[in-house]
């Protein structure tokens, strides 16, 4: 089998390169070692609504709810409201991903890209000491599949780049791990997220309440790997967080999974190789969101893809537009939002209570995340003067 | 050695991120998959969100 490029991973970002590139006329295979594309769901599954409209047309059969905004809420209880489209572009819509990420998936395979499911990437083939496609295995069969490109959209788990020789390896401090539930609970505000903050609560992370239509919502939590401190933590504290915010929810489904809250990558290329989504560390470290920016890169990765197929040259050199596209606006905004996330997970939870209160007097409903981190600054000087360079 | 508990896990894949080896820890769809190349480091079992990793004694 032979193909111009082929891409390992049937996500977001794996489909919409393999879109990207089906559309532009080359052959494309796409890889899924899952036999079900979108499940089991490894994801809260919050999107900017403008972030999604900017990328694909928007289909009612995968928005699980349309928000009206978020509720942040400090250890101590106290809560603000942002709006929708104003709370760091995070929230917006909650996605169904069980169907949007097949839906990708059928579009890129409508578009020509050839997908194969159940198929797991085993390693690179190199020829005279360039990559030139990988060994797969279907249903116990081994087989190899031949490309001179291939787009590493594997994932968190990622292999394509080690293999590679581009180390993906996270550390603890730069992985969030997490764990969710899908909650019946009559207390379920349908048309709000919910931000829950503390040490306690998700050490390092956020918990959260994100709402998938009536009454029922995606109940989860994050700790930061650094942080966890015991054996399955994310789950227990989850069930505590079940006790005491829905004691009488009824869970119907277990998500867990891992998301880098990492800097930016070195390299997202190498010769004849590139990384697009969590592959490539493209989660907002502070937020945790990864669809739309995995998304992003996944189409301007197909785009520089498809160029240099058609040159003839897929030398790193060749790809690096990729990376330099990817950095201005992306990389550079997610790379000041790491450097607010290793400031804020060193904050006690008085630090977290007294920023939260210092807001209570402000409009917070128009503000964005950057208006609001300017508001906190201004209000709580003395604590936050390590952020000024971050935030201006 | 690993121990992978494949009553608890979930399948996420979240601990082969961190793993230091790559070649030594696999997601098989719905199994684990630890070689002989694991150190023995156990950092991945802070890292699995259900407690199904643990390093055996």
């Amino acid at each position: 089998m032979k193909y111009d490029v082929l891409v390992v991973g049937a996500g977001p970002a794996g489909s919409m390169a393999a879109k990207t590139l089906a559309e532009a006329g080359l052959s494309v295979v796409m890889l899924e070692k899952r036999q079900e594309i979108g499940d089991p769901v490894r994801c809260a599954e919050a999107v900017s609504k403008r972030g999604l409209k900017d990328l694909v047309e928007v289909d009612p059969r995968w928005i699980a709810a349309d928000l009206k905004g978020s509720r942040v809420f400090s250890p101590d209880g106290a809560s603000i409201v942002l709006s929708e489209e104003q709370s760091g572009g995070k929230t917006g819509y909650v996605l169904e991903r069980k169907i949007f990420d097949r839906t990708l998936a059928m579009e890129a395979a409508c578009a020509g890209a050839e997908v194969m499911v159940k198929t797991r990437a085993q390693g690179l083939l190199k020829r005279d000491g360039k990559i030139c496609g990988v060994s797969a295995i279907r249903s116990g069969d081994t087989f190899q599949i031949e490309a001179p490109l291939v787009i590493g959209a594997d994932g968190i788990e990622s292999k394509v780049g080690r293999w590679a020789g581009i180390d993906t390896t996270l550390k603890p401090k730069d992985i969030s791990t997490c764990a969710q539930f899908l909650v019946k609970d009559e207390s379920i505000d349908s048309n709000y997220c919910e931000f829950y903050f503390g040490n306690k609560i998700a050490p390092g992370a956020y918990a959260w309440i994100f709402p998938k239509g009536e009454k029922v919502a995606n109940v989860g939590l994050g700790v930061l790997g650094s942080r966890s401190s015991g054996i399955g933590e994310p789950l227990r504290l989850l069930q505590e967080f079940m006790k005491s915010h829905l004691p009488k929810g009824k869970v119907v489904e277990m998500d867990v999974g891992g998301v880098p809250v990492a800097p930016q990558l070195e390299a997202m290329t190498t010769d004849g190789v590139m990384l697009v989504g969590d592959a490539a560390h493209q989660s907002d470290p502070l937020t945790g969101g990864g669809i739309i920016t995995g998304m992003t890169a996944g189409v301007i990765a197909g785009e520089v893809a498809a160029d240099a197929i058609s040159r003839g040259d897929v030398k790193r050199a060749s790809l690096r537009d990729y990376e330099d596209r990817w950095k201005e606006p992306n990389g550079n905004k997610l790379q000041r939002h790491y450097d607010l996330k290793e400031f804020f997970i060193g904050l006690t939870d008085e630090d977290l209570n007294n920023l939260l209160h210092s807001l209570t007097n402000e409009d917070t409903v128009k503000m964005d995340l950057r208006d609001m981190l300017k508001s906190l600054l201004k209000l709580n000087p003395k604590l936050l003067w390590g952020l000024r360079h971050v935030i201006f | 050695m690993l121990d992978a508990n494949r009553y608890k896990c979930c399948y996420c894949g979240a601990y082969v991120s961190v793993c230091p080896t790559c070649s030594s820890m696999e997601l098989m769809e719905t199994w684990i998959e630890v070689s002989q190349g694991c150190k023995d480091c156990s950092v991945c079992t802070k890292i699995c969100p259900v407690g199904a990793l643990e390093a055996e004694v």
